[in-house]
């Protein structure tokens, strides 16, 4: 399968995204300005600042060209992995609920982080082993965060009904939300759950030489998700 | 006046009448320079004349009291690809590619605005880089601040060991709250341009010390990768091309930044804030991307970023390279605001520019891949055979001056040292309790912000984009970056200005060993070398002395460790009232190991695992850390050092590591031994228990640590200097090195506490309060 990597003049971490899809696909980059999807089989958003956002993270990327492809791509039920900054475009695009505010220690922060997959049954997270005796008998990740903005937040009810719909995908382990992310949501779907966004980094978690294996299971899921009805 | 002088006037469209010898003043040229000027011109120059002259001729751009030092260094290697005189020097590393990699001062900027002047040091650096192609990989820092006091709240005044005073507690307060300040700007500034540019920050230093109060140090360092064939000069050539200006528009910021402030000391209230750069790392992420993507296309014949002195520097620099004349049109210039002066377009250093020489085929492709990727491009001169840099507003001409005279005339001075007849620095403020036991040092070097974890400094930082960062920072001693071909970079920064205050010409030495030191511990061994002079006003015998004496040492090293300086950066001038800095020279290094998977780490890793001592380690307590909290004066020299038997135990601990031999690997420095033990335990979460006696560190002829008086013991644990290694690795593996170098097995790793034996004496120090120790830096940013 092939995946599209969307690159806005301010991404920085479209490569590394598009290097962890080839371990599991084909994967070429997708220009900002053109409203062409290639005929890609998921689209993944990546990190970096799309347009430097010093307005609001993603606030200006949603009007990007490309964007309006994005979006009728997952109307029509394609998967969209949203990393970081995708995660707050997709948010900024609302095709995913929620919004991402400054972290709660007010500065950019680097850290390996500890997740929990809370839901397993994904088109993202199928692919994750299981438990090894870790948290409440749900997968642990280990993978980079490097953020400003990452803060999730909803209301209460919006929070409620993620929960109530199985939408929280990915949590930080206790003790490990430096951000503040209410009920320490890290990734979350949408309601349709072809929309999947996450703060951390997956696509620098696929290579034991650089710390972790762990982000590929993302990659692997959307994947077996497509193709998966081929196999 | 003469003739010409008024015909020229006539012709440049200037009502302002010429600038006299005190505007000449003014703009940081001496009498005699002003005199020389006037000769080269055979008149005297204009306003945009003296404006561009007083850059060129200043420290910072000419280098003119470091020039003839300089020279005396090592540049060539079998390793060099390009050296000293490009934007930046590069090595080959095997497989076709290159690494591009500089080291640059923005001291004076960051200690005026520390947020801006640390962001955009950062973002020049890094076009340095990608000016000679190369696409930048990694960032490094080495910084320097005033005291900002040890854990807790500023001006605490407490000692550690039950001492008491508070004799200057008011006055240091106040002092460690602004180094605390420039300390937090300063990182928030390097984390802003870099984590958005999408450059990764894999390493750095940072040291506090009283006489960088007043003038902090901010040095930054990137490297690059290219295909050896991309490489670009920076030589302007072809009569006919055209000069394309691309990036950011132009504005007033920086104005005289090259010789107003980096170029004189900074004095009490001065308000320099204009003379500081605005960076915006989202124009520097296109502007890197467009100019690769002009360059993969072949479509540039030459490239130059605009730096300090901005058109004026790069103007003429690429015309001295090539041979050529440039003439260049101020009105052609996109401007952020409308009413600049031809004089200040000239000389405005805002950021985020670049100048190119363009075939005027190409000049169309060129402006089209501008748009692309949304930065602005305009043509704004030519190249042309005359031999002058010529100043044009439209029509009318508003500057003329010959290449040769701006770029290569500027006098260069002959220092006149002196070695200093009294302690040129005092003796720091003592924290540290006399009667303090091993147990309470062990502690209080570990809560030293000299020695404390840089954790809450890393994680400002991006370490990992770009996918390469096989050791991040606190892994190692030094940063491993992977290649393509399995193969991977060792990249680290070192610089102890205490220790070169001492004694420059071997502290200096020492700097570059620990250098080298570093990368023996990934594994990595050394291609090449770029330093950062950071010294006060050389003006003044006493630093000329310190400069020519450390410029000796780090010939001398590089040399000795086949490591040539490929391309660094001298930065003077950096005292303010209170005195000068120490003298700092920061050393940055790259080397290559074969194997990424092999590449050495500090923490211990095994329980069981045998520890052992390495190297021709002699330890000594003057100039060290634990010397410093106990308030001692810097002695007159360091010991000698033995600079082949030091690279022999470096070659040793290299090829046990490539070998696969060791489970870690620690070079000692700061805090001696027992600092670089509870590292080592830190870092991997093991304990360990160890018995020093009999060791030969610190040891007196009997070579028994023990043995000696209760002062040898503290040189045993914490005394400093070259040549040390910590390793630890199953027992074969450790006698493995036993060929090369010294090796004495000390210990054994396990257990959950620090557990140290000297003699009749014992130190045991759990994880936990040792971990607590030496997170006092957190407490600054929390």
């Amino acid at each position: 399968m092939r995946f599209g990597v969307l690159q806005f003049p301010g991404s920085c971490d479209e490569v590394d995204a598009l290097h962890a899809a080839r371990l599991v696909g084909d994967a070429e980059l997708l220009w900002h300005g053109e409203r062409d999807l290639k005929g890609v089989a998921a689209v993944i958003v990546p990190g970096g600042f799309s347009y430097g956002d010093y307005l609001r993270a993603g606030a200006i990327a949603r009007f990007a060209p490309v964007m309006e492809a994005v979006s009728e791509f997952a109307s029509e039920g394609g998967l969209v992995l949203g990393i970081c900054n995708g995660f707050q475009v997709l948010c900024e695009a609302h095709l995913l609920p929620g919004a991402l505010l400054p972290n709660a220690n007010r500065r950019f922060t680097f850290r390996q982080m500890q997740l929990q997959v809370v839901q397993r049954d994904t088109c993202f997270t199928s692919a994750c082993a299981p438990a090894r005796g870790g948290l409440e008998g749900s997968p642990t990740l280990s993978i980079p965060a490097k953020h400003s903005w990452g803060r999730y937040y909803a209301d209460e009810a919006t929070l409620d009904e993620l929960e109530a719909n199985g939408q929280v995908v990915l949590r930080y382990a206790p003790e490990e939300n430096f951000n503040g992310s209410l009920r320490d949501i890290a990734g979350v779907r949408n309601a349709a759950g072809n929309v999947f966004g996450l703060m951390p980094h997956p696509e620098h978690a696929v290579d034991p030489l650089t710390g972790s294996t762990d982000g590929l299971c993302i990659f692997a899921s959307m994947c077996l998700a497509v193709e998966g009805a081929r196999v | 006046m003469s003739e010409s002088a008024r015909s020229f006037g006539d012709a440049g469209a200037s009502s302002s009448p010429l600038p006299t010898v005190a505007d000449a003043l003014a703009l940081g040229l001496t009498r005699e320079e002003y005199e020389l000027v006037c000769a080269k011109q055979a008149r005297a120059p204009n306003q945009v004349e003296l404006a561009m002259y007083s850059l060129l001729w200043s420290e910072h751009c000419a280098y003119k009291h470091s020039k003839k030092l300089l020279r005396t260094l090592p540049t060539e290697g079998r390793h060099v690809v390009m050296g000293p005189g490009e934007n930046a020097g590069a090595v080959d590393v095997g497989g076709g590619l290159v690494c591009a990699f500089k080291v640059e001062s923005h001291n004076h900027p960051s200690a005026v605005e520390p947020f801006q002047g640390a962001a955009t040091g950062v973002g020049g650096i890094l076009r340095d880089i990608f000016a000679i192609g190369a696409r930048p990989i990694a960032v490094l820092d080495s910084l320097r601040f005033g005291e900002v006091g040890s854990a807790g709240p500023a001006d605490s005044g407490a000692e550690i060991g039950g001492l008491s005073a508070a004799n200057t507690a008011q006055r240091s307060g106040a002092s460690q709250i602004r180094s605390r300040y420039l300390l937090g700007g300063a990182v928030a500034g390097i984390g802003h341009y870099g984590n958005s540019i999408g450059v990764p920050t894999v390493g750095g230093e940072v040291y506090f010390e009283g006489p960088y109060e007043h003038n902090c140090l901010v040095n930054a360092m990137a490297l690059g990768l290219a295909p050896r064939e991309r490489l670009v000069r920076s030589a302007a050539a072809g009569p006919g091309n055209v000069l394309v200006l691309f990036g950011a528009s132009t504005g007033r910021d920086g104005i005289g930044g090259a010789s107003v402030l980096a170029s004189a000391e900074l004095g009490e209230g001065d308000d320099k804030r204009p003379t500081v750069q605005v960076g915006d790392p989202f124009e520097e992420k296109k502007l890197l991307e467009c100019s690769l993507e002009l360059l993969e296309r072949r479509l540039l014949v030459a490239l130059q970023d605009l730096g300090a002195a901005g058109l004026t520097s790069s103007a003429a620099e690429m015309a001295s390279k090539g041979g050529v004349g440039i003439d260049i049109d101020v009105a052609r210039v996109p401007l952020r605001e409308p009413d600049l002066e031809p004089f200040e377009i000239m000389v405005s250093e805002s950021q985020e520019r670049m100048l190119c020489v363009v075939a005027p085929e190409d000049v169309e492709a060129v402006l089209a891949l501008c748009e692309k990727w949304e930065v602005g491009g305009s043509p704004i001169g030519s190249i042309t055979d005359s031999g002058r840099v010529r100043v044009f507003a439209g029509e009318a001409l508003l500057g003329d001056m010959p290449v040769r005279a701006l770029v290569d005339d500027c006098p260069l001075y002959d220092l006149a040292p002196a070695a200093p007849s009294a302690p040129v620095y005092a003796a720091p403020a003592r924290v540290l309790a006399a009667g303090a036991s091993l147990h309470e040092v062990l502690l209080a070097l570990l809560a030293s912000p000299n020695l404390a974890s840089r954790r809450p400094l890393f994680e400002h930082f991006d370490s990992v984009v770009q996918s390469r960062t096989v050791r991040r920072p606190e892994q190692a001693d030094a940063a491993v970056l992977k290649l393509p071909d399995g193969s991977a970079l060792g990249v680290c920064i070192d610089g102890n200005g205490r220790r070169v205050a001492a004694d420059p010409y071997r502290g200096t030495i020492a700097a570059v060993l620990e250098c080298a030191s570093n990368l023996a511990c990934v594994g990595a061994e050394p291609l090449g070398t770029t330093n950062n002079l950071n010294f006060a006003n050389p003006e003044k015998p006493h630093i000329a002395w310190q400069l020519s004496e450390a410029v000796r040492g780090l010939g001398e090293a590089c040399r000795a460790l086949e490591a040539p300086i490929v391309g660094g950066n001298v930065s003077l001038y950096n005292e303010g009232a209170a005195g000068p800095i120490y003298p700092t020279p920061v050393i940055g290094m790259v080397g290559r190991l074969p194997d990424a998977a092999r590449a050495g780490r500090l923490g211990f890793a095994a329980e069981g695992d045998t520890i052992a001592l390495i190297g021709p380690f002699v330890p000594s307590l003057p100039a060290s850390e634990l010397a410093k909290l106990r308030g001692q004066e810097l002695p007159a020299r360091l010991p000698d050092i033995d600079i082949d038997a030091v690279r022999c135990a470096q070659f040793a601990v290299r090829g046990a590591l490539r070998a696969g031999a060791l489970s870690s690997a620690h070079d000692i420095a700061e805090g001696g031994l027992a600092v670089a033990l509870a590292e080592c335990c830190l870092a991997g979460g093991l304990g360990a228990e160890v018995r020093l006696d009999g060791t030969r560190a610190g040891g007196g002829e009997d070579g028994d640590g023990g043995g000696g008086s209760r002062e040898d013991l503290f040189t045993t644990l914490f005394g400093e200097g070259p040549g040390g290694f910590l390793i630890s690795g199953t027992a074969n593996g450790v006698r493995s090195l036993g060929r090369r170098t010294y090796v004495r097995v000390i210990g054994t790793v396990g257990g959950d506490s620090l557990r140290l034996a000297c003699g009749a004496e014992r130190v045991n120090s759990s994880l936990a309060e040792m971990s607590t120790a030496h997170g006092a830096l957190g407490l600054l940013f929390s």
